[in-house]
């Protein structure tokens, strides 16, 4: 206990307990209503767009999110906003306007089904497993980093803080299932904007506003040899990957992160659709992507913003503020030191809350999205078909998903384990993610909109784009590397300035690959789907959408417009 | 299904209530409000959060009214 960062008091424990008891309240409530698998799954497919929107962006705003990326506002600046930006807003329009009527109109109830229905059985069995296996690792490393951190700055024992955070965690998505996960996600963005505000407005006191903290950048950032304004704008320095801290060229930008990394994620990942396909209606299927992306592009004012604030107090001594550890900058720090720079007894617990609400919600969307995948694509897919009695099956599907969801949960408990005798797990698991999303992106894209688009064309398209992903990063290194987890594990072929640009363009490689291999093993095979079997999977067999029942400012177009506009907007603002 | 305004709305007035609550009673202390330059953060923090918990209530009340 004695050397923990912080010291907590009662209100501030009080804080926290009664936070919790409300997350355990809410499942305990949905419980009554988890009568079939269909509600337990897939929230009955019940939930208003406001609802939905605000879970779909909460899920991505996990603490690990908001540590990595108010770090990167210390190291990047508002570079790092392209990640909500150009990164995010036109893969999540594009999610809502074209893909979301095949996801929630085919009544797929997963994306791996969706690829059984508009491809073949091995291309979804590929998905499926590929993805209940990353999903519970990922949920396993959060729990690991969640536990490190209650160690870390509460002084709590890490086994105790790991089993409580699971128990917790499984207690609420056992009794409400996603539901009772989204209901949290919505409940831990509030918590979480709440909790971060008042860091904002005592940092911005305290460096003297907007205006204050760009004459406090201007030496720091002229020392590290670039540009005075270049901690302050987006695109402006983008010309050339060496004069701008992300170390990333405008096209790089634009084409790396901007299409093939987000849309590839904000698309294609199930973890982050399925928010979507639980929405009511279609209309509010396509909505939830546009009304998620509202608060999504603010939220870099609530996370880098600080950051950058941190990268001038930390060069000011007298500010007593700093994030060394061991001799070295620990970025990962940034944001609980301010936690721990500005906040008093008190609004320090509700900044805590925050933390460990959205390190929990992270794992619970994990398991909930975990149990959907196994209980239907799969159990009942390769181990216990359904019967056609409907009734029993649903029932006997809900308990299948309820056991899935103690088996995630126990199964993320030894991954947690795994990730702390792995220090690299973290890094490997990302790298491997972003091979796998960018080739499924190119074929689910092909399978929408290209009605020739074979199974085995899918199929190969997806190993095939792994393979070319693996190969690039076996070749490539950033500068800098000292593992064979970066590259280069096959020979040096190419050294990119900055881990990220490698990222970028193993993804880019990755899905070009994927789309010109789906593409040509699509011609050389036969279509096995009638137009009739394709009908609500493909565009052009499907019919358009009529939105004339819709009030005008709530149509996905409209909404649309006004999202693109205000990116536009604050990418001027910021340029 | 429950609706989801409900939970929100009495967890923040709850929060709000004590945030705010804990802010007027340490008011004089300027040790504790040091670090934000004497703000009493509890007691703004609480207010926003109180207010926001009892709007999310009232838009409940509002539609079954």
């Amino acid at each position: 206990m004695g050397n923990a960062l912080f010291h907590l008091e009662w209100i501030d424990y009080a804080i926290m307990i009664i936070y919790f008891m409300f997350v355990l309240g809410i499942g305990w409530v949905l419980k009554r209503y988890m009568k079939d698998a269909n509600a337990f799954l897939e929230a009955g497919r019940s939930m208003p767009a406001w609802v939905a929107g605000l879970a779909f962006i909460s899920t991505n705003l996990g603490a690990l999110e908001v540590m990595g990326m108010a770090g990167s506002g210390a190291k990047y600046g508002m570079l790092t906003t392209h990640f909500y930006w150009i990164g995010a807003i036109p893969a999540m329009v594009f999610l809502a306007i074209f893909m979301m009527p095949f996801y929630y109109g085919s009544k797929a109830r997963s994306v791996p089904e969706y690829l059984k229905l508009r491809f073949d059985e091995k291309t979804r069995g590929l998905n499926a497993i590929l993805f209940a296996v990353m999903t519970v690792l990922a949920s396993g490393i959060s729990m690991y980093a969640l536990a490190l951190l209650m160690e870390k700055v509460l002084g709590w024992d890490f086994n105790l803080s790991l089993l409580l955070s699971a128990a917790i965690v499984l207690a609420y998505t056992y009794l409400g299932g996603l539901s009772s996960a989204i209901y949290n996600e919505v409940l831990q963005f509030f918590i979480i904007v709440i909790g971060l505000l008042p860091i904002v407005f005592l940092g911005l006191h305290e460096v003297g506003g907007w205006s204050g903290l760009k004459e406090g950048l201007a030496p720091i950032v002229s020392g590290k040899g670039f540009a005075a304004d270049s901690f302050t704008t987006t695109w402006k320095y983008t010309d050339q990957a060496t004069s701008n801290p992300l170390g990333v060229e405008w096209y790089g930008i634009l084409f790396g992160l901007g299409f093939v990394l987000s849309f590839g994620y904000w698309c294609t990942n199930f973890l982050i659709v399925q928010r979507a396909m639980a929405a009511k209606s279609t209309t509010a299927a396509r909505n939830t992507p546009l009304i998620g992306a509202i608060p999504k592009m603010l939220i870099p004012f609530l996370i880098i913003v600080p950051g950058i604030i941190a990268l001038v107090l930390m060069n000011n001594p007298s500010s007593g503020f700093s994030i060394t550890e061991n001799g070295k900058p620990n970025y990962d720090l940034t944001i609980i030191m301010l936690l721990k720079h500005y906040l008093p007894t008190g609004v320090l617990g509700l900044g805590i809350t925050a933390l460990l609400a959205s390190f929990m919600s992270g794992m619970a969307g994990n398991v909930s999205a975990f149990n959907t995948v196994w209980t239907y694509d799969i159990y009942q897919s390769y181990i216990r078909p359904a019967t056609g009695d409907k009734e029993a099956d649903s029932k006997h599907y809900l308990k299948v998903g309820r056991m899935a969801t103690v088996f995630g949960v126990l199964v993320s408990i030894a991954a947690a384990y795994l990730a702390g005798l792995f220090g690299n797990i973290m890094d490997f698991l990302q790298t491997i993610f972003s091979m796998i999303n960018a080739p499924l992106f190119a074929v689910i894209f092909l399978g929408m909109f290209w009605k020739r688009a074979t199974g085995h064309g899918a199929f190969i398209g997806l190993l095939g784009g792994f393979l070319v992903a693996l190969l690039h990063h076996g070749l490539t290194v950033p500068a800098g590397a000292t593992t064979l987890v970066k590259g280069g594990w096959l020979g040096v072929l190419h050294t990119y300035p900055v881990e990220m640009a490698q990222n970028f363009w193993t993804a880019i490689y990755a899905c070009a690959a994927s789309a010109i291999i789906a593409v040509v093993v699509s011609l050389t095979t036969t279509q096995k789907k009638t137009d009739d079997e394709l009908r609500g999977l493909v565009y052009s067999l499907t019919p358009k959408i009529k939105e004339d029942h819709v009030v005008w400012y709530m149509r996905t177009n409209t909404l649309a417009i006004f999202v693109l506009t205000m990116m536009v907007i604050l990418s001027i603002l910021f340029w | 299904m429950l609706d989801i305004r409900i939970p929100i709305g009495l967890l923040f007035t709850v929060l709000g209530i004590l945030l705010s609550a804990y802010g007027i009673y340490t008011n004089a202390n300027t040790e504790l409000y040091s670090k934000s330059f004497q703000f009493n953060v509890n007691l703004w923090s609480g207010l926003g959060m109180l207010v926001f918990g009892v709007i999310m209530l009232l838009t409940v009340r509002k539609k079954k009214g």
